[in-house]
Order: structure tokens, then sequence, then C-alpha cells
């Protein structure tokens, strides 16, 4: 087997907060292949936006701190790179995508300007030949009337369009590697549908690797071909996404997909929810983080943290009780 | 009575609600209107939930405040059970708000942080003087705790203490404290984490077996309305396009904006997601204040005709509860 794009060991972040430090993101480890597209599915306080950050050494400091681990970037470690080194990968040879897209484009400079800007900062390509570039990409994410909508600004646009924006700028350096995070939660879903559409073709036409972070079980299920849920800061489970839905190893997994309705399944009967509330990262329990919300806990899991351990052919859980779970 | 069947709780008639815009900084003057809700119509029966399902700018918040008199209506009518309220000014609606209710978005928003939670519950039994002493006062906000499945001790905490799901639990509480018949839900789940949202959503259904509720249910996530409602009106800027029970709804959507919208909800399982058509409909939601003319949908619709660019597509009722306003249904 050929060495992953992308291969992330026991990495950790911490921040310093006035009720101690506070483990965000504890020992998450990952191989991510060439093309490759991979969910890290999870919620608020999960660590999953903590994980995608940390990639690109993104995180503020102070507070925060990645305290271990390494990412192996097509041979490189990202985390021992001097800042200028970092910087020449950041929007060029790995790109990221936010949520929010008008907080994150320059609200005073076009669109156009904004797209070239990484053309002709990574690849010294001369500004117009870089504009020409730019109106190419905005095609390119199907915006239409490109030629004129360079020159806008993004308070033009609309939400769709500035992610199409977002999506035109990230694909701008052609990079082997881009991190979306919640790319769609702010949109329509019918808008949602087509930016996910369109970042799922133009990764797969640039075989570009793409981290597609969310929490939506639906996003997942229609676009990833491999899962990571992640809860209080740690990876539980981790496999082929057809695999994880067919057969979750996790009572997280498991309880998550019980809890949300489906389209496809007779509507009006009762939900099963998960009781309680996602931990609070800066008090975990010392045992696995979600015993106190599971069925299955016993005092083993209440007081030994269960490690990710193979449970089926490329298929790891985090649960003491792992081999019980097969349904 | 004369009209209105005797389990009806609501009914609107072509509701609109419209905005001025304005502009001239000293001239002031009236350049146009956002139609929010252009007309608008449906009933809500006793004991029922209606799902009110679209997309930003589609008026169905608007719908729901309009019906509770939080803002103004343009035109239209609503009775409410039985009683033309339409035109009810604030002091004439004190005695409507008790009857019918509104639970909020934003658990973290909708709740004063200055307030004890017994405060926020029992404020509204203070403003309409329903408890006739401090002992019914705190009975009455311990029956409505334990209602939502919180702990009586939990009366003299603040909203900071408390979870997302739980601030839920006492914006429904306080929703509940007068013993309304009707209560607007706008949104009540879609801030909550994925794993919270069942928990609230089966509080609801619960709380309405147990106390016989009439819920409007609004909400953009098609697959959490649908397992709530026994019926679902589909908006589209400002205007109902399709009305239909929801296993009717799922199993044969009528509108193409429906058919648009089902579609583009990835179902959480990737052996179904590989076998389904992938429809994306194209475009955004054009602005509310030039909404095209002729039927609104058609410069989205896949299914576009030379008519629907004229003429406005009327509702039309297609028996068993359903109806659509579409031109691919004219006979």
């Amino acid at each position: 087997m050929t060495a992953p794009l992308l291969s992330v060991k026991g990495l950790s972040t911490e921040f310093r907060t006035e009720r101690g430090i506070v483990k965000a993101v504890d020992d998450v480890s990952f191989d991510l292949a060439a093309g490759e597209t991979l969910a890290i599915v999870g919620e608020s306080g999960s660590g999953k936006s903590v994980t995608a950050m940390s990639l690109l050494r993104l995180i503020p400091n102070p507070p925060g701190k990645i305290s271990a681990g390494e990412v192996v970037f097509d041979g490189q470690n990202l985390l021992t790179l001097s800042d200028e080194e970092i910087r020449a990968i950041r929007g060029n040879r790995i790109a990221m995508i936010f949520q929010e897209p008008m907080s994150s484009l320059n609200p005073s400079l076009t669109i156009g300007l904004q797209i070239a800007e990484p053309i002709n900062l990574h690849r010294k390509t001369p500004w117009a030949a870089a504009m020409d570039m730019a109106v190419e990409l905005l095609g390119r994410v199907r915006m239409s009337d490109a030629t004129s909508r360079v020159k806008a600004y993004p308070h033009q646009f609309s939400g769709g369009m500035r992610q199409r924006a977002m999506i035109a700028m990230a694909l701008a350096c052609q990079p082997q590697l881009i991190i979306a995070d919640e790319p769609t939660t702010a949109l329509d879903v019918t808008v949602q549908a087509q930016i996910l559409a369109l970042l799922k073709e133009v990764t797969r036409a640039a075989n570009s690797a793409l981290i597609l972070i969310t929490h939506d079980l639906g996003v997942v299920a229609r676009y990833a071909d491999r899962v990571c849920v992640m809860y209080g800061g740690r990876i539980v489970e981790a496999g082929p996404a057809r695999e994880i839905y067919a057969r979750p190893r996790h009572p997280y997994t498991i309880g998550l997909m019980a809890s949300v309705p489906r389209l496809d399944q007779e509507a009006g009967s009762r939900l099963v929810p998960i009781e309680g509330s996602p931990p609070n990262l800066a008090n975990l329990p010392p045992g696995c983080a979600f015993a106190p919300r599971c069925r299955r806990a016993a005092d083993l899991c209440r007081n030994h943290r269960p490690l990710l351990v193979p449970s089926a052919p490329d298929h790891l859980s985090a649960c003491h009780f792992h081999a019980q779970l097969s349904t | 009575m004369p009209s209105s069947a005797p389990d009806t709780v609501l009914e609107v008639k072509d509701l609109k609600v419209h905005f001025p815009v304005m502009a001239g900084a000293v001239m002031r003057r009236q350049v146009g209107s956002v139609k929010a809700v252009d007309g608008v119509s449906f009933d809500v029966r006793r004991g029922e939930t209606l799902g009110l399902v679209g997309e930003s700018g589609c008026g169905k918040s608007t719908t729901g405040l309009a019906i509770l008199k939080m803002i103004d209506i343009t035109s239209g009518e609503v009775k409410f059970e039985g009683e033309d309220i339409s035109a009810y000014d604030r002091s004439r609606m004190r005695p409507i708000r008790r009857r019918m209710q509104m639970v909020y978005q934003d658990p973290f928003g909708s709740l004063n942080p200055r307030m004890k939670v017994s405060e926020i519950v029992g404020e509204p039994l203070e403003v309409h003087g329903m408890a006739s002493d401090r002992a019914a006062y705190d009975a009455r906000v311990a029956s409505l705790l334990d209602m939502v499945g919180l702990l009586p001790d939990m009366a003299d905490r603040y909203p900071h203490e408390f979870s997302g799901g739980q601030r839920q639990r006492i914006g429904i509480a306080r929703a509940l404290a007068l013993d309304p018949a009707l209560i607007i839900c706008d949104e009540p789940v879609s801030a909550l984490d994925v794993s919270i949202q069942a928990q609230v959503v089966n509080l609801f259904q619960e709380l309405q077996e147990r106390l016989g509720l009439t819920y409007i249910f609004i909400a953009h996530d098609l697959a959490v309305v649908r397992h709530i409602s026994h019926r679902i009106a589909v908006m589209y800027l400002g205007r109902i396009v399709e009305i239909a029970p929801r296993g009717e709804l799922y199993a044969k959507p009528l509108h193409p904006y429906t058919q648009a919208l089902l579609a583009a909800i990835p179902i959480p399982d990737p052996e179904v997601e590989a076998s389904r058509p992938q429809q994306i409909i194209t475009g955004e939601v054009p602005s509310a204040m030039r909404p095209p003319p002729g039927c609104r949908f058609h410069t989205r619709c896949p299914q576009a005709m030379d008519v629907c660019k004229s003429a406005d597509p009327s509702m039309r009722d297609m028996g068993g509860g359903r109806a659509v306003a579409c031109h691919l249904y004219d006979t």
C-alpha cells in the first residue's frame, strides 16, 4: 500500500481557560488517501473543528496549543515546519473552506482579487493572468456571468454565491487536500445540496482529498468515503462510511443514528434519544466520556478510558464492549 | 361560529404581511414592499400538528408571528377558536394570548439571564393574574417544571446554568404556564445538538398527547417536520405551494418544489443514498421584494412551462386533504 496523503498521529490540542486546561482534541489519529473524502462527525464540543484547525496550525496561541502528535502531509510533518514553510502550504497545497463565508471573505476587496491572490502569491503568476484564472475558476464553480462577477464585492453575493466563491478560492492553486468546516450549515437546504455536490465534483475532478467536518449524518452518508466519529475530543469510531452505518460499533454512533428522523422511514413513531447532554470538556469523567449517557455503561467504563481498537476489518471502535455491539 | 367546524382551532384566510421598503434620507418615501407573506390560507384542527416548512425568506416565521399578532397584518383573516382576531389591538389580544403561545428557536436569547427559572416560568401567571397566592404560584411552577422533565430544585437557578436542551424545556414550560390551546413553535430544535433534538421532539409529542395541545411547527428541516406533524404546508416566497398529510407528502409530492426539497435532504444511510437519484435544482430563492411573475417557483422549476411565466397558479384541491398550486395539475 502506498503512503497516505495525510497521516495524523496522536494529535492533541489544549486550551488554557479559567477553569484549567481543556483538552479539546485528545490523541486523535487517522489516515487519508489521495482523492478520498473523510467526514469528521460530531456535536458541539466534540473537537471536530479544533482538529481541522490544528491540521493547518490555525489554533490561536495563547490560549490554544497543539501539545502533542504529528501531522504528516505528503511526507512532511506540518507541526515542525517554520511559520514561513506552513504559510507556503496553506491556501496552496492544503486549502480550507469555513462555515461562514461572509466572515472569511474580505469585504473591501473584489471577489476576483481574493481568488487571484493565492495564485499570485504561491505561483508567482502575474496579476493579469491570475485574474483571468479567477474568471475561469468562477465558471468552474458554476457562477453565471463570471466575467462581471469577478468585479463584485462579497456583500453583493448571496450566501450560496459566497460559498461558491470560497470554493473557487480553495481550488485556485489545485490543492491536494481541501478541509471544509461545516461548509453548508448556514445555507438553505436546496443550496446546501448544490454546494456539497459541487464540492464533491470538483474535488473528484482534481483528485483532491476532502475532509468534511459536519454534524449532519445525512451529509456524511451522501458524500463521505470514510468516517471518524468524535465525542469529547476523541475519535470513538472510525471506518468506511458504509460499514459504520451498516454495523456501528460504538453506543454513541448507534444512539445518534436512532435519534435522527429519516425521510424514508415511517413517521410518527417515537425517536430514541440519547439521554443527557454532551460532556463538558473542562470536566471529563475519568473513564469513557460517553459513559454517563450510555445505557450499557459498566464500572469498567466509568473508571477506564477505552482505547480505539480494531473491532472488525478496517473498523475501529473505542468501546470496552465493542464486540458485543454487532447488530 | 358559523362556517368553522367545531374542532377547528385556527383558520387563516388569504393572510398577507407586507413590509414597506423606504428610501431617501430627507424625503422618506416608500419605494416598494417585501411581500413576506402573500396570500396564505390554512386551518388547524384541535390536537393536530401542522408543519410549516420552507427555506429562508419563504415567510414561515412571519406567518407564525402574524397569527399571534406580534406583527401587523396587511390583509386577510385570522380566526382563533371561532373569533376573528385580525383587527384586534394589543388590549383585545391580551386574553387571546393566554390561549396562544410561542416557543422560540434560540434557547439562549429568549430567556432573561437575570431571572430565575421560577420567575421565567411563572411570569405569565403573574402578568395574567392567574395565581391566587404564593403557594398556588409555587405549586404551578413546580408542576410545569415536572411536566417538561426538569427537577423541582432547578427552580432557583439561572438560565446560564442549563444546557441548550434544558433551556428549551424552560421555554416550553413558560409557554405551557397559561394552559394554551395552540403553541406556535418556531424552529424549536434547530439550535440544539443532534442527540438533544430527539429529546425535545419527544417531549413535544408527549405533551400533545397529555394535554391535547395543537401545534404549528415551523422548521426548515423536513425530516423533523415530517416526524412530528400530521399535516405539512410547504412554503415558497410568501405562499403555500402544497399542503398534504405527512405520509402522502413524502410518498408522492405533487409540487416540483416539494420534490426538490425532498431530494435535497440526504438520508442518513450510504446504501440508500447511493441508489437515490440526485436531482438537485439550481439557483437560489429570489428576493421577496420582486417575486417572479406568474408562478414564483418557475425560475428554478425543472418542469416550467410557458403558462408558468405569466399565470399565477391558484391552490387546487386534490382530494384527501391535499392541495397544490401548480399548473401541472390544471385540467
